[in-house]
């Protein structure tokens, strides 16, 4: 029988299945963070149960971790007590945590790739709805609630229903100016933030295959986005030259094995989906959200659009909350709406091409007149890379602050906020309300249009550079 | 984890599409390290004046009627966004241990079922029909019975609900996921062995 690439992977890690009970799956990696992990150590030690096998834990502190200052004691009691309790839970089970000192610190979805601790054909999880990130390597990579974070730590498996297949193809080449970041918000725009939901979404076409590992990762990390658990792109060539030699990468004779299993697992030719979607990349234009949900966005050309232009009712009331909210007026130009705030950085953008991609356009340019701009990348890694570039000295010589690594802005848990009615331009991946800060309106756009709309004060239309 | 069998209680309504965790339980109560106490959180940014104390009269669950409701009406795509589960821990907290709506986001539809919150499926019609019924008698009491499967109301909006036996079994029985996984531990074992010899640069490194 033609298989997809999940369903070989979900065989392969197929445990047993009680007669009336959801199906156990294998996990072979579980990444960890401070914020969705305590309360599941919590539950360990109360309930007496070991870590069945920490080898299979990676964790770093990333969500509460202050971007300036770090050599000072964290400000905020609460996020410090997180912070000390996630090294003590590392400590006290033997697992490998890069904490805030460790020169492999960084957000997880970045640091996880940088020592090539997924592999394709792995099943992994992680306490964070962007673990689909890893997808990228051919890995079935989902996030889990906090309850699932301790089973697995518990029982190195998971109670798991079978999702369905979707296949989103993205046939031709990208414009210029046009990247990983615009392919994702272009597919939310389509499918819309629930369209996904029971899905596991398979991206493949030309536009995809074409981008790079770091772009790979950008978009299936906004697969959630699209309301599917987990996006994944089948492993080729890039993927393996991106592991190999990495410090968690099989070695020697392990490593012949492992390409061989590799090259196995994408999708037998004629295997069925569930759901396709095809989009042609040369309509992809740089986007821009106007509202308070990731499917609420346009190209940059484009104008916030009327409620009445909804034929769905639930669509027209989200439109009419989100302007109200966004505080914006329908038929307004994108290219005319300023800003205050602009934010590059994330688990979706944090990633050293995402860096250069921003300091191409930013090379030069004058961050506008009452605009803070913030550049911070998403590992230790990322930042050394980056300044070895000199990628730093044009983001500072422009009037950016260049930042230690970390969450930061995408979830504002850590200090770095929107003040009430600021507006942000943000590479992050949720525009909800308050998500950067209560009363903060976020757009999301890629790098390179957070990087021209911060010189601009306003967004630019980046297509029309040359 | 508490069993759930059939109780009585008033339906609160929240008629909003896509209510997502990040507005359930915002960003800054995830702090803590406790399982408990998220409650007063929940909604915070709706329900509470600028100050952050004093209740807003605007916010549906602030009316009065709406007080000590057990069952949460919503919207389309409840409980989208953020894995947090945070959010069903608040909702739990704060008195919670039913919602009604059209769909739920994955991971937190999982969630509600690991901390004791039913989540019913209903269609687009039959929602309004509770909705309807709810607004206009606010305070109105609506009967969930998990082992019937049903939902009983007093204008006779009632109707019958799918649920996966196994969940039902679970929290009818107040069982704990992993000790019944932990049923299994020899054939986790098994696996585990099988797959050290298929994918040994798993172990290696």
């Amino acid at each position: 029988m033609k298989k997809t690439m999940y369903e070989k992977i979900w065989e392969s890690h197929f445990v047993h299945q009680e007669p009336g009970q959801a199906p156990l799956l294998y996990v072979d990696r579980h990444l960890m963070h401070e914020v969705t992990s305590p309360q599941a150590f919590e539950g360990l030690r109360m309930a007496n149960r070991p870590v069945r096998n920490p080898h299979s834990i990676l964790a770093t502190m990333d969500h509460c971790v202050p971007t300036k200052n770090r050599d000072l004691p964290i400000a905020d009691p609460i996020a410090k007590k997180q912070i000390e309790t996630m090294a003590e839970n590392c400590e006290e089970n033997g697992l490998n945590l890069y904490d805030m000192k460790s020169p492999d610190n960084g957000v997880i979805h970045v640091v996880v790739p940088e020592h090539g601790f997924v592999h394709p054909g792995m099943v992994v999880v992680c306490g964070d709805s962007h673990t689909a990130t890893h997808g990228a390597f051919g890995a079935l990579a989902f996030g889990i609630g906090t309850s699932e974070v301790e089973h697995v730590m518990a029982t190195q498996t998971l109670p798991q229903q079978k999702s369905k297949t979707m296949l989103v193809q993205v046939d031709g080449e990208l414009s210029k100016h046009c990247t990983a970041k615009d392919i994702a918000l272009a597919i939310i725009g389509v499918t819309g933030t629930a369209g996904g939901t029971g899905y596991v979404i398979e991206y493949a076409g030309e536009a995809i295959e074409a981008l790079s590992m770091e772009g790979r990762m950008t978009v299936c990390n906004m697969a959630i986005e699209a309301g599917a658990r987990a996006g994944m792109v089948a492993p080729d060539q890039k993927t393996f030259d991106f592991l190999e030699g990495k410090e968690f990468a099989p070695k020697g004779e392990h490593w012949e094995q492992a390409l061989a299993y590799w090259a196995s697992l994408a999708t037998d030719e004629g295997a069925e989906y569930d759901a396709v979607l095809t989009l042609n990349a040369a309509d992809i234009s740089p986007q821009v959200t106007w509202g308070t949900s990731p499917e609420q966005v346009v190209g940059v050309g484009g104008t916030v659009p009327a409620p009445e232009s909804f034929a769905d009712k639930g669509k027209r009331l989200a439109c009419e909350g989100a302007l109200k909210y966004m505080d914006l007026k329908a038929s307004t130009k994108m290219t005319d709406i300023n800003i205050d705030y602009v934010f590059i950085g994330s688990c979706t953008n944090g990633r050293i091409e995402d860096f250069r991609d921003a300091a191409e356009v930013a090379k030069g340019t004058t961050v506008a007149k009452g605009v803070t701009a913030i550049a911070v990348p998403g590992s230790v890694h990322v930042k050394i890379q980056a300044e070895k570039e000199g990628i730093d000295k044009i983001f500072k010589d422009a009037g950016w602050e260049w930042r230690d690594p970390g969450c930061s802005m995408c979830l504002a848990m850590n200090g770095d906020e929107l003040k009430d009615g600021q507006r942000c331009a943000s590479t992050s991946n949720r525009n909800f309300e308050g998500r950067q800060g209560k009363g903060g309106r976020t757009h999301l756009v890629s790098p390179a249009m957070a990087a021209a709309a911060a010189a601009a004060g306003h967004f630019v239309d980046i297509s029309k550079l040359g | 984890m508490e069993k759930y069998t059939k109780h009585e209680s008033i339906a609160a309504l929240m008629n909003r599409n896509n209510v997502d965790t990040d507005q359930i339980i915002p960003k800054q109560f995830l702090k803590k390290v406790e399982r408990s106490g998220f409650g007063v959180h929940l909604f915070h940014d709706w329900r509470y004046n600028a100050d952050g104390v004093t209740e807003n009269p605007e916010f549906e669950l602030n009316k009065p009627a709406f007080k000590g409701a057990k069952v949460l009406v919503s919207g389309d795509n409840f409980g989208c966004g953020s894995s947090r589960e945070h959010a069903p821990w608040a909702i739990a907290d704060y008195g919670f241990n039913t919602i009604i709506s059209t769909s739920y986001a994955d991971i937190f539809y999982n969630n509600c079922f690991k901390n004791g919150i039913l989540a019913i499926k209903v269609d687009a019609d039959q929602l309004q029909m509770l909705m309807d019924e709810i607004s206009a008698n606010e305070g109105v009491k609506f009967i969930v019975d998990l082992e019937e499967q049903q939902v009983i109301t007093p204008a006779g909006n009632g109707f019958k609900f799918e649920i996966d036996p196994f969940r039902k079994d679970n929290m009818l029985n107040g069982l704990d996921d992993i000790g019944l996984t932990l049923k299994h531990v020899d054939k986790i074992s098994a696996f585990e062995e099988e797959h050290k010899k298929r994918f040994p640069w798993l172990w290696a490194s």
